[in-house]
């Protein structure tokens, strides 16, 4: 079972992690990325390129279930407005068995990273700065392929 | 062709969607990336590093010597940083 969400509404993580709690599943993994505070990040502006981000999350969620026996795939992503400790994702995998939820939930984040069209832009106050990819995010991708 | 620009391209440029025709010469996404900079001062500062572009045709990321081919949607943004 594969659940996609791209939503400017806040993560509900109870209702997230109660669907990702498939029967027959010895194993459930979730990632939350959050918006760190450090560096006086004051705000966090998400953009994306709607229809094509849906697309992508959902490419990648067929991935991991075709690398691993899995029971269900949640990926939730939020887009707008967020402030410091707010989430911004929320990833969650089920399997029989740990190893396998594990892995494809840790697959699944550094894939997002460099494949979903989602793009961060950091308020400081009154200045804002739009977000440079990192090459150890790529290299945290590539290590999958 | 519809065009869509996001993150600071988008700024930058001064709209996130506009619609073109580019002449026949015009093969592939970095002469695309090219012709569109003489449009306007603001697409010429968004696009004068295609170094620091990515583009995807119809909702696909492709490398920018990728031919248009009969693209119907082209993006043109920043390296994506979500998660």
């Amino acid at each position: 079972m594969i659940n996609v969400s791209v939503q400017p509404a806040p993560i509900d993580l109870v209702s997230e992690l109660a669907a990702v709690e498939i029967k027959g599943a010895g194993g459930i993994a979730t990632f939350i990325g959050t918006v760190r505070g450090d560096d006086g990040v004051t705000g966090l502006t998400l953009e994306h390129y709607p229809g094509m981000t849906e697309g992508m999350l959902i490419a990648l969620a067929e991935e991991a279930f075709a690398r691993w026996e899995l029971l269900g795939v949640t990926i939730v992503h939020r887009v707008g407005e967020m402030a410091p400790g707010d989430h911004i994702v929320f990833i969650g995998t089920a399997a029989a068995h740990r190893k396998e939820a594990l892995e494809s939930c840790a697959y699944l984040i550094d894939r997002l990273k460099t494949e979903a069209p989602f793009w961060k832009r950091e308020t400081r106050g009154d200045a804002a700065m739009w977000v440079e990819a990192k090459a150890n995010d790529l290299d945290a991708s590539e290590r999958w392929t | 062709m519809d065009l869509l620009y996001f993150a600071w391209v988008r700024e930058r440029v001064g709209t996130g969607a506009e619609t073109v025709d580019p002449p026949e010469a015009v093969v592939n996404v970095a002469d695309l990336i090219c012709w569109l900079s003489e449009r306007s001062p603001g697409h010429a500062a968004a696009l004068a590093e295609p170094a620091h572009l990515r583009a995807a045709i119809d909702q696909r990321f492709v490398p920018l010597d990728a031919p248009l081919g009969d693209a119907k949607e082209v993006a043109i943004f920043p390296p994506v940083t979500g998660g």
